[in-house]
């Protein structure tokens, strides 16, 4: 498995650039995977996807799907492709640290 | 007397009722099956109507000629469930059901009105389903005397039931255009949520190479946001347009609203349960089979048969007092038909992929794994005849119902 430092810290990543221990993240690492997606600063509804994903994900033990995350934030699609354009599933499991999203067979 | 109630009288719940009645001792069980409609259709069979490969005729039988002997078969839709209770109300005379053990089984269907300008005034004129009667039959009427154009077939969001079902739908589309002399007047895509043709990496790169032999173009990540009925556009929430002549669709599957009235369901109503027991984590008389379950395997009849067996054996076992197995791996087989006469097959579980190689079965096999051929068609073929003889019977296939590595190259 390789590591890379991100906003100080030296975590462990997937060859796609996802943390794999999601008890690495931090808060700041987030802010820096943001940008290399793209986004410049995150908004307070941003951190409410993030958050609410990493609590989904520390009970179901995988990343939500787009429409768990707008039936659990009431955000809506539209708006969560405003907050991370193209593929928000992949972006929002990236920034919070968590696997990348897998589709059921 | 024990009570078991089985809620939906389709493919898990009818053979859960067949193998149950076996297994159980039926002058200690009472067992009750509920349903709201009389006739089970043969799903898988829906795919083969607009290419006029089946007739209506081909996919439709009573319910009732396959609810065995012993168990009362109730015709009502149901009200609500009281899992707290232990009861069920039903619509037909406000009937009560209570039940020592519940198995829900009321399935996954379709629900276009969820996408805006899907089913609206040009449903089923020139937009399409192919996982209802109704809009199979339609799409082929208007396959007859429909002259080309650009086809485009779109899957909403998964999960869907039959996840090869597109596929089978784009390369069977390929063989009956060309079969007409149309082909080149046909242009055929695909647009899929999905980052490639398929959901697993190797499978994917297999069945994409397959589609790309075939000149069927592939849209991946599009998650549809609208239909422009009028000006015949599909548009995506990252604002990407495809246009249309024809467009068939897969519209968002959801389970049985009367799960959302009984608070038991997730996000698309469909129960979550133990993945490997199909109990309900929080009611332990509660079980849930076949598409309904919020399990992270195929809704598939061939999971659902698998499944039932694992399921049946371990019920028998719970109910004498001792703790379930973890017997269900997610085992799927699925042929996938391909035109021409050949189809694929695939067989996988939880834990692995499908792979390619060959899948030995004494008699019939070996049918080849993720490559064409024409034993894979003639199983295909055959299996609607095992469907509704032998395996809505409950009786035994000589198919374990465990996935085995052997002949998978890896």
């Amino acid at each position: 498995m390789a590591t890379r430092t991100i906003a100080g810290k030296t975590v462990q990543v997937n060859d796609e650039g996802f943390l794999t221990v999601p008890g690495e993240w931090t808060k700041e690492i987030a802010i820096e995977i943001a940008k290399e997606e793209g986004i410049a600063e995150l908004a307070a509804n941003h951190w409410k996807i993030i958050e609410f994903s990493r609590q989904d994900a520390s009970a179901s033990g995988k990343s939500p799907t787009l429409r768990r995350i707008t039936t659990g934030t009431g955000i809506s699609t539209k708006d969560l492709f405003a907050l991370f354009p193209k593929g928000p599933a992949k972006k929002v499991a990236r920034i919070a640290g968590l696997g990348k999203p897998e589709g059921c067979v | 007397m024990k009570k078991l109630v089985i809620l939906g009288a389709g493919t898990a719940g009818t053979m859960v009722a067949n193998r149950l009645s076996h297994l159980l001792d039926m002058s200690e069980w009472k067992i009750t099956i509920v349903d709201q409609y009389e006739t089970h259709y043969y799903q898988p069979g829906f795919l083969f109507i607009p290419f006029e490969m089946y007739s209506k005729n081909d996919v439709i039988k009573p319910k009732r000629d396959f609810i065995p002997a012993g168990v009362e078969l109730i015709m009502s839709p149901i009200d609500v469930i009281e899992p707290e209770q232990n009861r069920v109300k039903l619509v037909k005379d406000n009937r009560i059901l209570n039940y020592d053990f519940l198995v829900i089984a009321t399935g996954a269907k379709i629900n276009p009105e969820q996408t805006t300008g899907l089913q609206e005034h040009e449903w089923h004129k020139s937009i399409f389903d192919f996982y209802t009667i109704e809009g199979a039959v339609a799409l082929a009427k208007h396959l007859r005397n429909w002259k080309g154009g650009r086809l485009v077939l779109n899957v909403v969001e998964n999960p869907i039931k039959c996840p090869v079902a597109p596929l089978e739908f784009l390369m069977l589309a390929d063989w009956f255009f060309q079969k007409q002399g149309m082909r080149e007047r046909v242009d055929i895509t695909y647009a899929t949520p999905l980052p490639g043709a398929f959901t697993k990496p190797i499978a994917a790169r297999y069945l994409g190479d397959i589609l790309d032999q075939k000149g069927v173009k592939v849209e991946t990540e599009f998650m549809i946001e609208h239909v422009d009925p009028d000006a015949k556009k599909i548009v995506s929430y990252d604002e990407r347009e495809i246009a249309y002549d024809l467009l068939v669709s897969v519209p968002l599957n959801m389970g049985d609203p009367v799960i959302a009235r009984a608070g038991l369901g997730d996000e698309l109503n469909f129960v979550p349960v133990d993945q490997h027991t199909f109990l309900s984590p929080k009611y332990s008389n509660l079980f849930v089979l076949g598409d309904a379950a919020a399990v992270p395997t195929s809704k598939a009849g061939s999971v659902a048969h698998f499944a039932v067996e694992c399921f049946a054996e371990n019920f028998v076992r719970y109910t004498d007092g001792l703790e379930l197995l973890p017997t269900f791996d997610g085992h799927a087989n699925c042929f996938i038909e391909s035109g021409f006469g050949k189809g694929l097959l695939i067989d996988f579980n939880y834990d692995v992929e499908p792979l390619p190689g060959r899948y030995p079965l004494p008699g019939a096999g070996p049918f080849t794994l993720l490559q064409e051929s024409e034993v894979n068609h003639w199983g295909k073929m055959m299996f609607r005849w095992m469907y509704w003889n032998i395996l809505l019977k409950g009786q035994e296939l000589p198919l374990p119902a465990r996935m085995s590595m052997a002949g998978k190259w890896h």
